[in-house]
């Protein structure tokens, strides 16, 4: 999936004459976390978080600077310049980039100028949807051997029993390299006839997996 | 002077509804959802001595317009379309029917209204005072969604019943489900809905249908805080499911004050249960409906209203745990443990395993998991963290 699907478009922004105080406001008002700084002419020339905030507000032991600190200008204490994606960026990209600048929140920008933004919520509701758990479903894991053709195999069966698949994850197998585990989310209540056809034909069912009934 | 003060005369402990109309709610002969549980269990109770004719009342068909208290219109124009077979294939995947799940039958949109009737029929006879308690065992289709089938389901006769008690009785209910399955279909028709309140007691999503119910849900916009959700581990077993029923109904019905209990009673949690991984045993099945009675006296003079639900080995477990909500209700309990030889010698040889002879489950129905414990702890935490915001308020009040 492609930033410019998933991105708000709506942006609460400062300018860089703004203060603290409205800073401070803002963010309290629109309940969000960062709010991106720009120019005259829509260009993002930095960036300012909660944390930001933290750090520069008065201190409740003294009073007497707050009205000095409260009027402080964003263009001071502001982060710049801001790291900033484009709206072709894929989310898995943004996601990685997530992780090892360790930010929340990228400004999306196009011609020069802020066109969204893009927020680790964004990004974790895309992977909600990707798993397909907003939707009724059952979910069953197969371990298959790391080779071609096996989604493809085990896809077949679920098809025979016609069952609608959700969403389809592969995971490396974590205790040993030459296997994966397919995870599938699949639109029944009953996947018990799924379950016995891939037994029958030799597949791995992680789950469910029952001891069997002493009766 | 004082006035003699006005005696309510309550007719009847209980109702049971059931014709044998309700037996038409059918997908197919080798679908799991299978209502002849309802004749099985009815033959059970009377074979038992349990109930007579007077006892059962017959259920009535809902309305369209009661019907679309929460189903669309549209929708409910496919199912009847669907029914006649009138309704192409590609339009009928969009309202979820003609799936695996929920099949297409003849006459599906009568089939589902006389379901959704039955609950309504209930709901009348208590709310009206005719009985303090009832029961429609054909009821409790909880998946149900505004406006698509899922999960075996057409109709959700538990919001249809809630709604048409709010409009026509101006009633807060207080919706119960101890199906194995979260009751996902009544959760989100009343999610912003301050004056209903639901509680589901599950196993965990994380891998069962439909896949929602995590603590997290707990209701949106004026709704938030009304939707209580228990999403229990597999391998639960009866000690664990029991506390956290009797948890969880306690506090929240201390919180809500209900004016009626509906409990939605899906009879899948048991070992023997072929959808479903919560190993319990008809313990749970003895002791869900007896909570329900002791707090609908203690909170809503009584009123108590009782569904079926899920329920998949029909011919072992079905028919003797839906038989203790009635026992429940009227107070007429076995005497002895056995069942009646009677019913036993009846339909063990239309089914296809051996029945089980007695009201307790035999020793060493289920294999035990060494997890037991960690299980255990992990739900009680899942028990405290769902109702964290109660315990909560109730600390600082």
């Amino acid at each position: 999936m492609i930033i410019k699907d998933m991105m708000v478009r709506d942006v609460h922004t400062l300018s860089p004459d703004s203060t603290l105080a409205e800073a401070l406001e803002l963010m309290n008002i629109e309940k969000v976390r960062h709010l991106p700084v720009i120019d005259i002419t829509g260009k993002v020339v930095g960036i300012i978080s909660d944390r930001d905030l933290k750090e520069f507000s008065p201190s409740p032991f003294q009073p007497a600077e707050s009205k000095k600190l409260y009027d402080t200008k964003v263009l001071d204490i502001m982060t710049t310049p801001a790291i900033t994606g484009h709206p072709l960026d894929f989310v898995e990209e943004v996601a990685v980039l997530f992780m090892e600048e360790k930010i929340g929140c990228l400004p999306i920008v196009s011609e020069d100028k802020l066109v969204g933004m893009i927020t680790e919520t964004d990004v974790l509701h895309t992977l909600v949807q990707l798993t397909g758990a907003t939707q009724p479903g059952s979910q069953i894991e197969v371990k298959v051997p790391n080779k071609q053709g096996m989604l493809y195999e085990v896809a077949g069966i679920i098809r025979k029993n016609h069952s609608n698949i959700h969403s389809v994850l592969v995971y490396p197998d974590q205790h040993d390299e030459q296997y994966k585990v397919l995870v599938f989310r699949v639109q029944t209540m009953n996947p018990m006839s799924v379950i016995e056809d891939l037994r029958a034909e030799g597949h791995e069912v992680l789950w469910p997996n029952l001891p069997s009934s002493p009766l | 002077m004082a006035k003699p003060s006005k005696l309510t005369t309550v007719e009847k402990d209980a109702v049971f509804i059931y014709s044998d109309e309700l037996l038409n709610y059918r997908f197919s002969e080798d679908h799991p959802f299978n209502q002849k549980r309802l004749q099985l269990t009815l033959d059970l109770l009377t074979f038992s001595g349990a109930i007579n004719e007077s006892d059962i009342v017959p259920p009535r068909m809902a309305t369209d317009d009661e019907l679309n208290l929460i189903h669309d219109s549209a929708y409910i124009a496919a199912v009847r379309m669907a029914g006649n077979g009138e309704l192409s294939k590609e339009k009928a995947e969009n309202f979820g029917l003609g799936t695996e799940d929920t099949p297409i039958f003849k006459d599906m949109h009568e089939a589902s209204a006389r379901l959704v009737g039955g609950t309504l029929t209930a709901v009348d006879y208590v709310m009206e005072g005719k009985a303090l308690h009832a029961v429609n065992l054909g009821g409790g289709l909880h998946h149900g969604f505004r406006g698509k089938a899922s999960g075996f389901c057409i109709y959700n006769d538990s919001s249809v019943a809630i709604r048409y008690m709010q409009e026509k009785y101006h009633a807060r209910v207080l919706y119960i489900d101890t199906d194995a399955h979260h009751g996902d279909g009544v959760q989100w028709s009343f999610y912003d809905d301050p004056s209903s309140c639901t509680l589901s007691i599950h196993e965990t999503g994380r891998y069962l249908f439909p896949g929602t119910g995590a603590i997290n849900e707990r209701g949106h916009g004026k709704g938030y805080g009304c939707s209580f959700n228990i999403p229990l581990d597999a391998f639960t077993e009866d000690e664990s499911f029991l506390e956290a029923y009797e948890r969880s109904f306690r506090e929240v019905i201390e919180f809500f004050k209900p004016d009626v209990i509906l409990t939605q009673n899906g009879a899948d949690a048991h070992c023997l249960d072929p959808l479903t991984h919560l190993s319990s045993t008809m313990k749970i099945y003895e002791e869900i409906p007896k909570l329900a009675h002791q707090l609908a006296h203690e909170y809503c003079g009584g009123k108590w209203i009782a569904v079926g639900g899920g329920g998949y080995d029909i011919w072992r477990v079905v028919p003797r745990a839906w038989s203790r909500i009635w026992m429940e209700m009227t107070g007429r309990f076995p005497e002895s443990d056995e069942l009646p030889a009677e019913w036993l010698n009846k339909w063990q040889p239309a089914s296809p395993v051996p029945l089980i002879k007695t009201w307790h489950d035999p020793e060493g129905v289920y294999q035990a998991i060494p997890r037991k414990k960690e299980i255990t702890e992990k739900n009680a935490q899942t028990i405290e963290k769902a109702l964290y915001p109660l315990l909560k308020s109730k600390n600082q009040g």
